[in-house]
């Protein structure tokens, strides 16, 4: 079901419609909503998020009804409806990570930032959420960071701990 | 050495530009299909005998013979890289190393069907594998084969790369289409198939990654000489990803009829089981795939050694075997617990469904929980039953396969480690701190058992 639960009035920038414009091309005449998911990462990636009004946005742009685009929102794991840390810790919790220690990697993260699970750290920077196989299943333990997505594979606690921190100090 | 032809450069260092790839012999296959009439790629790719990598091993060049060619319609080649059947990660290793033998694979595939744009749909979560997908189709493009009258042949081909959001289910072909429109990943009803109404309802073809950057050495070579390697109907190379309890995880290119005991054991491949532990089970093909124990991983009911091919692996049926999937090879030492790990698929699948069909919506939901409850101690002996009853319930009852998927795993592990799963009825204390260990599942097959179920 889809929750908003806070309201951000956003604006899009020249540039990130430049690069909406430059997706719809992709693809042929009158099917501009194959640029969503694209473009809905697009916005994400400038915002954090994506709010309803950011969500409206990309309707009015694409031509489409507003819950065109809630529905392919709330559909993908991806995509957040609400506020995240700046930096997402998303950890594979599937079957071949955990039989090298992805659940007690998971534990470890917990501890360490303080947050359970979907919450944020109060200082805004922190949140982890165990999510499904990244593909990376004989480099286990792995986890991914947005919005570019860095991979960080063989994980143990220390190289978790010497992550966080270099987040932090970043 | 067994003979690579996927793989082959990945160790040179650049592999991943062009111009390198392009010293290694790249790009050849497209000046030589480009050569030919596309009917005649088509003619090659069915003599390779190849079958399709996605996890069905439906046969390539059949798939692209059944294409519709209306007049003035136009028809589409989609690139399935949505990788994330738990236990499978090739296709973004070979995007990762050597992206340009997907490219070169891409037009060889597309001058065949005759596809003037073409789609390379990536699961979101790997947007590194998209930039360097992107990258490599520019410099393509550069050098004149990509864009408008390739090579001075006449043939214009547009080559895009559009990412996913996050959803297994996207990895199905009709769902794939769905989500490359814009739309919620919710697979269609089959007929129509996609060859005669996929993308915007035109004829489409939807390939794995490792099946279109398969047709490259098959061009190159010819598709009889690629038939030579293999065994059977099982034919040429295959990517298989390792992981689990090895000595050695990761991606690797075996010639098809490869002896599992050796994939697992020989130093060439995964170098035995970790920590010096013992095998006790594997799942061959990728999550979805039955698993088994240990002896019939080796061996066949009658005794004989379990290759690594479509045949071998299925040999038995569900009764004693398992399938080639998408390649995803997964082994289990002898300290982890079945049922923890049942359970854990369970949980994947109801996440995943899209919830479209009730036997699997509801179906995965009950068995996540009834799992959860025996492998927390809470369980009871007629909860075994009643998750061979729901897996039975939802198998070839739903739109996709993802339903099969999700009944499989659970079917066979009860099938198999039945003592396992009782076990942790009857010991609802201990079974939280230890395991059921390897009990018999690594011991010698008493009797041969013949397959009465598929
Ligand atoms: C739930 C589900 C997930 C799938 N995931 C993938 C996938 O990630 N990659 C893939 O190539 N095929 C996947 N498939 C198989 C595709 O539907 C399709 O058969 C395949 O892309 C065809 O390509 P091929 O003939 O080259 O194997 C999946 C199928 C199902 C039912
Ligand atoms: S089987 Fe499951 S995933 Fe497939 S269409 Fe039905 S509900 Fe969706
Ligand atoms: S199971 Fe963790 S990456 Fe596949």
């Amino acid at each position: 079901m889809l929750r908003v639960e806070e309201q951000q009035p956003v604006e899009f920038s020249a540039a990130l419609t430049e690069k909406f414009d430059e997706i719809v091309k992709r693809y042929p005449e009158g099917k501009q909503k194959s640029a969503l998911l694209p473009i809905l990462h697009e916005v994400q990636a400038e915002f954090g998020w994506l709010s309803t009004s950011a969500m409206d946005q990309v309707a009015a742009y694409l031509d489409i009804q507003d819950i065109e685009v809630y529905e392919v929102a709330s559909f993908y794991t991806m995509y957040f409806l609400k506020p995240q840390g700046k930096y997402v810790l998303e950890v594979c919790r599937t079957g071949p990570c955990c039989l090298v220690g992805a659940e007690k990697l998971m534990e470890h993260i917990e501890q360490k930032l303080g947050v359970k699970e979907g919450e944020v750290t109060s200082d805004g920077l922190f949140s982890w959420r165990g999510v499904e196989c990244l593909a990376a299943c004989g480099f286990g333990p792995v986890l991914q960071i947005g919005p570019e997505y860095t991979f960080y594979e063989n994980l143990d606690e220390k190289k978790v701990d010497d992550l966080i921190e270099d987040l932090r100090k970043k | 050495m067994a003979r690579k032809l996927l793989l082959e450069h990945i160790n040179v260092p650049g592999i991943n530009t062009f111009d390198v790839y392009r010293q290694k012999g790249g790009y050849r296959a497209v000046e030589k299909a480009l050569k030919m009439t596309p009917d005649e790629v088509v003619e090659e790719v069915k003599k390779s005998g190849l079958r399709g990598r996605g996890g069905a091993g439906f046969p390539t060049g059949m798939k692209w013979s059944f294409l519709a060619k209306p007049e003035g319609v136009p028809r589409y080649l989609v690139c399935n890289a949505d990788e994330s059947e738990p236990g499978t990660f090739k296709d973004r290793y070979l995007m990762t190393y050597i992206p340009h033998a997907l490219i070169e694979g891409m037009i060889v595939s597309s001058f065949a069907l005759g596809a003037k744009t073409s789609y390379i749909y990536v699961r979101g979560e790997m947007m590194p594998q998209i930039r360097i997908l992107e990258r490599a189709i520019a410099e393509a493009k550069n050098a004149g084969f990509l864009g408008k009258n390739i090579l001075g042949s006449g043939y214009d081909l547009e080559l895009y790369v559009q990412p996913g959001g996050g959803a297994y289910i996207c990895g199905e072909e009709t769902a794939l289409l769905e989500s490359l429109e814009g739309k919620r990943g919710n697979p269609r009803i089959k007929p129509p198939f996609p060859a005669i109404a996929g993308l915007y309802g035109c004829p489409t073809v939807v390939n794995n990654v490792e099946s279109i950057a398969a047709t490259v050495p098959i061009i190159n070579d010819g598709g009889e000489e690629y038939a030579k390697i293999g065994i059977g109907r099982s034919t040429g190379t295959k990517l298989i990803s390792a992981s689990g309890n090895l000595v050695r995880p990761g991606v690797y290119e075996i010639e098809l009829g490869l002896p599992v005991e050796e994939f697992i054991y020989s130093d060439e491949y995964c170098g035995g089981i970790a920590n010096g532990k013992r095998l006790k089970a594997t799942v061959a093909g990728g999550s979805s795939v039955p698993v088994l124990p240990a002896n019939l991983t080796l061996k066949l009911a009658n005794g004989e050694p379990r290759l690594m091919s479509y045949e071998s692996l299925s040999e038995g049926g569900f009764a004693t075997g398992t399938m080639m999937g998408s390649g995803g090879f997964i082994a289990f030492d002898e300290d982890q617990c079945i049922v923890r790990n049942t359970w854990n698929f369970a949980r994947f699948y109801h996440h995943e469904s899209c919830g479209q069909c009730s036997p699997c919506r509801e179906g995965t939901g009950w068995m996540e929980k009834v799992l959860h409850r025996l492998e927390y101690g809470h369980g009871k002996m007629s909860d075994i039953d009643l998750l061979v009853d729901v897996s039975k319930k939802i198998e070839g009852n739903t739109i996709c396969p993802l339903g099969d998927a999700a009944a499989w795993p659970v079917a066979s592990a009860i099938r198999h480690f039945r003592d396992e799963f009782e076990w942790h009825v009857k010991e609802p204390v201990k079974c939280l701190d230890t395991n059921y260990g390897l009990a018999n599942y690594a011991e010698p097959i008493a009797k041969v058992e013949v397959s009465t179920e598929k």
